[in-house]
């Protein structure tokens, strides 16, 4: 079964094209990122897929609905966590959970969302005393509650430390582990790189590029760059290469293989030089 | 009948227990700003000791509490229900809480409905806070026609709250402050609680809400029936406002 299937989606602000005509299709179970710099039509993307925002063009199915008209009983089918972090003023992290946990029909327990996303300790503290990378783990607990069967995550570790990202990684797993759909917006190619199954490229609100985070853009075939003793060759084959040179009584010693790493691939995806 | 029969729809919480979660929370966060809702108070309790106890203004008949005391209650309304309402709301539709709750099943309606009920509670309990000062200070109301002027009250803060709303779900929440907090104080300067509003005629009751509330309250406290043209002022009022906030209400 596919999660999401959308097809020529269109989206102009003023004029300008922020999503000029896009195809995805994801299918139900599948951790999908949705990779591009600032302005590219991610956001947009996701939240025409949330129903949040109207589209112009195309087709739009999420859950075998059309977000643009769903009803409740979707929207209780669905998990979001926004860009912008929540500053719900005087209530605690307990509160502002348990409360947005009462709109779903079968919620997880309250204390244990808090824990998942290592809040505990701040449950009875009131949210805007937060740092913001605590504020997002609210954001996270209050997009996970309502155990959605599509979890959509719009640049979710904007401003995380690094042991924040990492922690918070682990909890996407784990929904993942449980079937949860999850379809997430970055700009880090390493997050996208440990998280997805399949990634896709958006640049000027067109999809440039689509594959597993190895295979993106020809990236696992590509030809690989041997350097040593102050040479360096591309090939194709470097097993090859280094066996004859090895036997050619070569200075190996400061040998290194390189293929093209995701950013690599990624900047030229999105025609930038480095 | 099957065990089934009084099951919610499959698939979500009922409308009802979420709208009343939504009133719950909008409750809850008003007591956490108390100091605000007190302070909501202050400028109606200084208009009614000011005003009811001096001769500082000119009203109009011999009993100064008899006019100001039912001017300042409806002043009270229109202080929480529009210009509190649409600051607060117009700062969480910035901040992001508003789109936050858009994000969960909870309805744009329901949302609406939630926060002028919530309203509604906390303008009864300042009216009772308000009217029992008037009371120690020598006000002396009649309660024949209490129920008709809890009635103008609640079609009042339809009207405040759904205006209230719409400006919110429009404009920039600096924008919102400095709109609502002008129209309060014009409203205070025209609306008939400190000194007699101009006289309009009947049309001033279409034209000014807070003039017909207060005058509806005037009259009710007094003993006598409020006059039809208010009811159908405010009930006008009140249609609009929540035409208005259904039509152009947002979350973000």
């Amino acid at each position: 079964m596919k999660a999401i299937e959308v097809r020529g989606l269109r989206k102009a602000y003023g004029g300008r094209d922020a999503v000029a005509g896009i195809d995805l299709s994801v299918p139900a179970g599948e951790v999908f990122a949705l990779l591009g710099p600032n302005g590219a039509g991610k956001t947009t993307t996701v939240e025409i897929l949330e129903g949040h925002r109207r589209r112009d063009a195309g087709d739009v199915r999420v859950l075998e609905t059309d977000p643009a008209s769903a009803g409740r009983a979707w929207r209780a089918r669905i998990g979001i966590v926004l860009q912008t972090a929540t500053d719900a003023a005087e209530l605690t992290v307990t509160e502002m959970v348990r409360h947005v946990a009462g709109f779903y029909p079968r919620p997880r327990p309250v204390a244990e969302v808090i824990d998942m996303v290592g809040l505990t300790d701040k449950a009875k503290a009131r949210i805007r005393s937060l740092s913001g990378g605590q504020r997002r783990r609210v954001d996270v607990a209050l997009g996970v509650v309502g155990r959605p069967d599509v979890l959509f995550l719009d640049e979710p570790t904007t401003g995380f430390d690094p042991a924040a990202r990492r922690q918070f990684w682990d909890l996407i797993r784990a929904q993942a582990r449980e079937g949860t759909t999850i379809v997430l917006t970055t700009h880090y190619l390493d997050e996208a790189e440990a998280l997805a199954d399949r990634l896709a490229v958006i640049s000027a609100g067109r999809i440039v590029a689509e594959g597993t985070p190895a295979g993106l853009g020809g990236r696992a075939t590509a030809e690989a760059t041997v350097r040593w003793d102050g040479h360096t060759e591309t090939t194709a084959d470097p097993a090859d290469l280094i066996v004859k040179l090895s036997a050619e009584g070569a200075d190996l010693s400061r040998l290194t293989v390189t293929r093209p790493t995701l950013e690599d691939t990624y900047l030229t995806l999105i025609g930038e030089k480095r | 009948m099957s065990a089934g029969t009084f099951a919610p729809a499959p698939g979500r919480a009922p409308r009802g227990t979420v709208v009343r979660r939504q009133i719950r929370m909008e409750l809850l966060l008003t007591a956490r700003r108390g100091e605000a809702v007190v302070l909501a108070m202050g400028v109606p309790l200084l208009v009614l000791l000011g005003a009811g106890l001096t001769d500082a203004t000119n009203v109009p008949g011999d009993d100064r509490l008899a006019y100001v005391v039912p001017g300042v209650l409806a002043l009270t309304v229109m202080s929480t229900a529009f210009t509190g309402q649409a600051i607060t709301t117009g700062y969480e539709r910035s901040y992001g809480v508003l789109k936050r709750l858009g994000a969960s099943p909870l309805t744009r309606s329901g949302l609406l409905f939630a926060k002028t009920s919530a309203i509604l509670g906390l303008v009864l309990v300042q009216l009772l806070a308000l009217a029992l000062v008037g009371v120690a200070v020598g006000w002396r109301p009649e309660f024949g026609h209490v129920l008709p002027a809890v009635g103008i009250t609640v079609l009042a803060v339809a009207a405040y709250s759904g205006l209230a709303l719409t400006m919110a779900g429009l404009l920039r929440p600096e924008t919102v402050t400095a709109g609502a907090t002008l129209i309060y104080v014009v409203m205070l300067a025209v609306g008939g609680i400190m000194f007699a509003a101009p006289d309009l005629g009947v049309a001033g009751w279409f034209v000014l809400p807070l003039a017909a509330h207060a005058q509806a309250l005037r009259d009710a406290l007094s003993g006598s029936a409020i006059p039809g043209a208010i009811w159908l002022s405010l009930a006008a009022w009140a249609a609009l406002g929540v035409t208005a906030a259904t039509r152009f209400f947002r979350w973000e």
